[in-house]
C-alpha cells in the first residue's frame, strides 16, 4: 500500500528565455522575434505602464471612481497578446488591458470606459477599467473571480463546433484558481477537448492573501495533470519565454483540440487595486525588488536594445509622445456628455417588456416634475 | 449536489453493475386526489461506466395511459393533430428547433445517450451528436457559464438542469452574468440561451428536489421567465423561448412531464408574455400557473356545480407579468384569488399581488387573496407533503369568502 506524496518533492522547473539582465540564456530554444513584432511588444508595455501611471492618479484625483493597474504584468499581457490572432476570442480576469492595447484599443477608447461617458461601449453601465469590446474579440470583463472560465469552454465549445482556426484563450490570477469555476472550467475542457488556454498570472497575491496561504500544491502547473490538461511554468516576466509558449500552446490547441494550462510567474507590483494599499500586508522592500531589479519592461527592453532596435531616444520621445496623448484623451473624455438616462433602459432586454416601460416614463415624469433635483449636464 | 433517490435512472457506479431504475408517475391521476403509485422497470443493462462506454438505454416510460410515439399518422376518421404526453412535447419543439437552426445545441447532465432524466432529450444525441446533444461533468454553475460563453458566442443552447432546485448552484452565472452580461457590455454581447428543467413539488422527493425556483429568479434583471403547464404550451413556449434572444427559463414541473394532449401538426410558436385564458368567467379572477393550473380547474369544477363562474387564467409568463389580460380580466370581475405553489414569503404571487395592488387598485372590490404553500421547506412524508401545497378544497373556500 503506497500513498502518493503529497508533494512530488520536486519543484516543476520554469520556462525561461531571457535571464535578469535580457541576455538571452545559452541554450535556450525559442522562436525568435523579428523587430516589427518586437518593437510593437516593447512599445505596447511602455505605453501600458503609462496608462496606468496616469489613469491611477487620475482616480487618486477623484476624477475617476476606481481604477486597477497591471504593473510587474505588463510581459505577460502584451506578450501573450503578440502570440495569438485577431480571431482568438479573449475572456479576462481584469488585469489584462495589455491585450486589448496590442489589438488596437486606443487611449481615447480606454478612457472613455474609464469615464463611463457617452462614448464607451459599455454605455456607461460596468465600472473603471471593465473593458470589453465585440470588434476586438474581448469579452466584457465581470468582476466576479473566474466566472470567465467556465464560459471560457463554452466558448472554446463553440470554436469546435464550427471547426474554426480559432482558440479561446483565458486569464486568471492565482487567487482564482481557488474558485470552484476553476475546477470545473479544466475538468470540463478537458473532457469536452476543447481549444482553450488557460494562463495563470501568479503574481503572489490575493489581494493581501499570499500564494502560501492560497493553495498548498506546488504552484498551479500541477494542477493542469490532475485534470489531464498539457501544462507548463512560465517566468511571466520573460517576455519572450510567455511569447514562446503561448504560440505553441495556440498551436497545440488548435491542432489537437485540447486546453493548455499556462502558470506564468510574476509579481502583483501594485496594489490590488485603488481601493486597496498593499504596504498594509507586505514589505516595502519586497515591491521595491520586484519593481526595480525585476521590472519585465526593462528586461525586455535590455534585450531589444541589445539588438539595435531600440535606443534611448526612442524611449523619452515615445514616453512623452504617449503620456501627451493620454493626457488628452483623458481631457476629452472627461468633458464628453456622460449616457443619456434612456441608456438606464436598454440592452436589459432586446425589447423593452411592459414593466420596464412602465418605469421609464414613471421616472420621466418624476424628472419633469422636479428638474431642479436632476443634474444639468446629463441628457435624457 | 444531492444524490438523486427517486424520479430519475441512476447512472452505475463505475466497475459495479446496477440496474437503472425509472420511476414515473401517473400523470392521468392528477385531476384526482388518488394515491399514487410507482411503476417501475428494470432493464438489467450495466454499465461500464465511462461516458463514451455508455450503451443507449433501452428504458420505456409507461404508465397506465399507453404511450403513442409522437407524429402518428391520423387515423382514418380520427381528430385532427398528434397526441403524445408533455414530455414528448417539449422534445418536438425541441427537436424542430435544432432541425430548423444549426446553433441550437443542448447542454447538462445525462441529456446525451441517457437521453435526459425526464426523457426530454431521448433520441437527440443519437440524431446531431455527442457535440450538439453535450453531457457535462457535474458542475451546474460551470456548465451554465459554459452555456452563457457559448451563447455570446453565436451558438443557441439550452441548458437542462437536471432539477432546477440544482440550478442553485448556478445562481452566480445567471444572475451576475446570464442577466447582466448584455447590459454590461452595452448591448455588445447577446446571450440567447435557454434554461429549463423540472421543479416544484413531486412525490415524496424531499426538500431539496422541491424547489421552486423562479420565486428566488424573479428578481435577476435581464432574464425572462415562463412556466409551462400543458403539452401544447409546452412545445409552443420551448420553441418560443429558444427562437428568443433574450436569457430565458423555462420552468417544466415534475409531475406534468406524462400529461397527455392532442396537440396540432403544424408548425406554432407562442408568444413569450402572454397568459392563456383556460376558462372565461365572471365572477372572480383566479391566476395560477403551471401544476397549480389543474387543482384550479379541479375546484372549478366544484365551484361552477356550486353557482360560481370563476375566470381561470394561466399567467405562462412569470416575468414580466402579462398586466394585459390580467388587466382585463380584473376589471371584468374585480376580485382576484392567485394560487401558486411558491412559498408565501417572496413568491411569484408575492409580486404579483404587488403588482395588481399598484396597477388596478381602483377595480378591486376586495383584497387579493394569495394561496401559496407554507414558509417550510417540503417534508418527505407524503401527508405532509400533501398539507404543504394549496389543494382544491381551500380554493373552493377561499372563492366562497371573496365572493361573500
Amino acid at each position: 500500500m503506497n500513498f502518493t506524496s503529497e508533494s512530488s518533492g520536486k519543484r516543476i522547473p520554469c520556462f525561461r528565455v531571457l535571464d535578469d539582465n535580457g541576455y538571452p540564456i545559452a541554450g535556450s530554444i525559442f522562436e525568435q522575434v523579428n523587430k516589427e513584432v518586437a518593437v510593437r511588444m516593447y512599445s505596447g508595455m511602455v505605453t501600458l505602464q503609462i496608462m496606468d501611471t496616469i489613469l491611477y492618479e487620475t482616480q487618486r484625483q477623484g476624477r475617476i471612481s476606481f481604477y486597477l493597474t497591471s504593473t510587474g504584468e505588463e510581459a505577460i499581457n502584451l506578450a501573450s497578446a503578440a502570440a495569438l490572432s485577431p480571431d482568438d476570442v479573449v475572456l479576462p480576469q481584469y488585469r489584462e488591458p495589455g491585450v486589448l492595447l496590442w489589438r488596437g484599443f486606443t487611449l481615447q477608447e480606454f478612457a472613455n470606459q474609464c469615464f463611463g461617458n457617452k462614448a464607451d461601449y459599455g454605455k456607461g453601465r460596468q465600472m473603471p477599467i471593465h473593458y470589453g469590446s465585440q470588434k476586438h474579440n474581448y469579452f466584457t470583463v465581470s468582476s466576479p473571480i473566474a466566472t470567465q472560465l467556465p464560459q471560457a469552454a463554452g466558448v472554446a465549445y463553440s470554436l469546435k463546433m464550427d471547426k474554426k482556426d480559432a482558440c479561446v484563450v483565458t486569464y486568471m490570477g492565482d487567487g482564482g484558481t481557488s474558485e470552484g469555476d476553476f475546477h470545473a472550467a479544466l475538468n470540463f475542457a478537458a473532457v469536452m477537448e476543447v481549444p482553450v488556454i488557460f494562463i495563470c498570472r501568479n503574481n503572489g497575491w490575493a489581494i493581501s492573501t499570499p500564494i502560501t496561504e492560497q493553495f498548498r500544491s506546488d504552484g498551479v502547473v500541477v494542477r493542469g495533470q490532475a485534470y489531464g490538461i498539457r501544462s507548463i511554468r512560465v517566468d511571466g516576466n520573460d517576455a519572450l519565454a510567455v511569447y514562446n509558449s503561448v504560440r505553441t500552446a495556440r498551436q497545440t490547441a488548435i491542432n489537437e483540440q485540447r486546453p493548455i494550462l499556462i502558470e506564468a510567474l510574476t509579481y502583483r507590483v501594485g496594489h490590488h487595486s485603488t481601493s486597496d494599499d498593499s504596504t498594509k500586508y507586505r514589505a516595502v522592500d519586497e515591491i521595491e525588488h520586484w519593481k526595480t531589479a525585476q521590472n519585465p519592461v526593462s528586461r525586455f527592453r535590455k534585450w531589444v536594445q541589445g539588438n539595435g532596435w531600440w535606443t534611448d531616444e526612442d524611449e523619452s520621445e515615445f514616453r512623452s509622445n504617449i503620456r501627451k496623448q493620454l493626457m488628452e484623451a483623458i481631457q476629452l473624455a472627461a468633458r464628453k456628455e456622460k449616457p443619456p438616462i434612456a441608456n438606464l433602459f436598454t440592452d436589459v432586454y432586446e425589447e423593452n417588456p411592459p414593466n420596464l416601460v412602465e418605469q421609464e416614463r414613471s421616472l420621466g415624469e418624476t424628472i419633469k416634475k422636479h428638474p431642479q433635483d436632476y443634474p444639468s449636464d446629463v441628457p435624457l | 449536489m444531492a444524490a438523486i433517490v427517486q424520479g430519475i435512472g441512476s447512472t452505475a457506479a463505475p466497475c459495479a453493475s446496477s440496474n437503472k431504475f425509472l420511476l414515473s408517475s401517473l400523470g392521468s391521476s392528477l385531476l384526482e386526489k388518488k394515491r399514487n403509485f410507482f411503476v417501475v422497470r428494470s432493464d438489467g443493462k450495466c454499465y461500464t461506466g465511462l461516458n463514451q462506454q455508455q450503451r443507449r438505454a433501452q428504458n420505456v416510460v409507461t404508465n397506465a395511459v399507453a404511450t403513442k410515439e409522437e407524429k402518428a399518422s391520423a387515423a382514418v376518421g380520427s381528430k385532427p393533430g398528434h397526441e403524445l404526453l408533455l414530455f414528448e412535447a417539449l422534445r418536438e419543439g425541441l427537436e424542430e428547433e435544432m432541425d430548423r437552426d444549426p446553433c441550437v445545441c443542448v447542454m447538462g447532465e445525462d441529456v446525451g445517450h441517457y437521453g435526459g432524466s425526464y426523457k426530454v432529450t431521448k433520441g437527440l444525441a443519437e440524431k446531431y451528436g455527442d457535440l450538439r446533444v453535450l453531457d457535462t461533468p457535474i458542475a451546474e454553475n460551470s456548465f451554465t457559464g459554459m452555456g452563457i460563453g457559448a451563447a455570446m458566442t453565436g451558438l443557441r443552447p439550452i441548458v437542462e438542469g437536471m432539477n432546477m432546485g440544482f440550478l442553485l448552484l448556478a445562481f452566480n452565472q445567471i444572475s451576475n452574468n446570464c442577466g447582466m452580461l448584455h447590459y454590461t457590455s452595452g448591448g455588445q454581447f447577446k446571450i440567447p440561451i435557454v434554461i429549463r428543467g423540472p421543479g416544484g413539488v413531486g412525490r415524496q422527493l424531499g426538500a431539496e428536489h422541491s424547489q421552486r425556483l423562479e420565486s428566488y429568479f424573479q428578481s435577476i434583471p435581464g432574464i425572462q421567465m415562463v412556466a409551462c403547464s400543458t403539452a401544447y404550451n409546452a412545445k409552443g413556449l420551448m420553441k418560443a423561448a429558444i427562437r428568443s434572444d433574450n436569457p430565458v427559463i423555462l420552468f417544466e414541473h415534475v409531475l406534468l412531464y406524462n400529461l397527455k394532449e392532442r396537440i396540432p401538426d403544424e408548425e406554432y410558436v407562442l408568444n413569450l408574455e402572454e397568459a392563456e385564458m383556460v376558462r372565461p368567467g365572471e365572477h372572480v379572477t383566479i391566476l395560477t400557473y403551471s401544476r397549480m393550473r389543474y387543482h384550479v380547474m379541479q375546484a372549478a369544477k366544484t365551484l361552477v356545480n356550486n353557482g360560481y363562474d370563476p375566470e381561470v387564467i394561466d399567467i405562462r409568463s412569470l416575468k414580466p407579468f402579462d398586466l394585459y389580460t390580467i388587466g382585463n380580466s380584473v376589471k371584468k370581475t374585480h376580485r382576484v384569488l392567485i394560487v401558486e405553489e411558491c412559498m408565501r414569503t417572496g413568491g411569484i404571487g408575492a409580486s404579483l399581488t404587488a403588482a395588481i395592488n399598484e396597477n388596478f387598485h381602483d377595480h378591486l372590490d376586495a383584497p387579493i387573496v394569495c394561496l401559496s404553500s407554507q414558509d417550510v421547506p417540503t417534508p418527505y412524508a407524503g401527508t405532509l407533503e400533501e398539507w404543504t401545497l394549496v389543494q382544491p378544497a381551500q380554493i373552493v373556500s377561499a372563492v366562497e369568502q371573496l365572493c361573500l
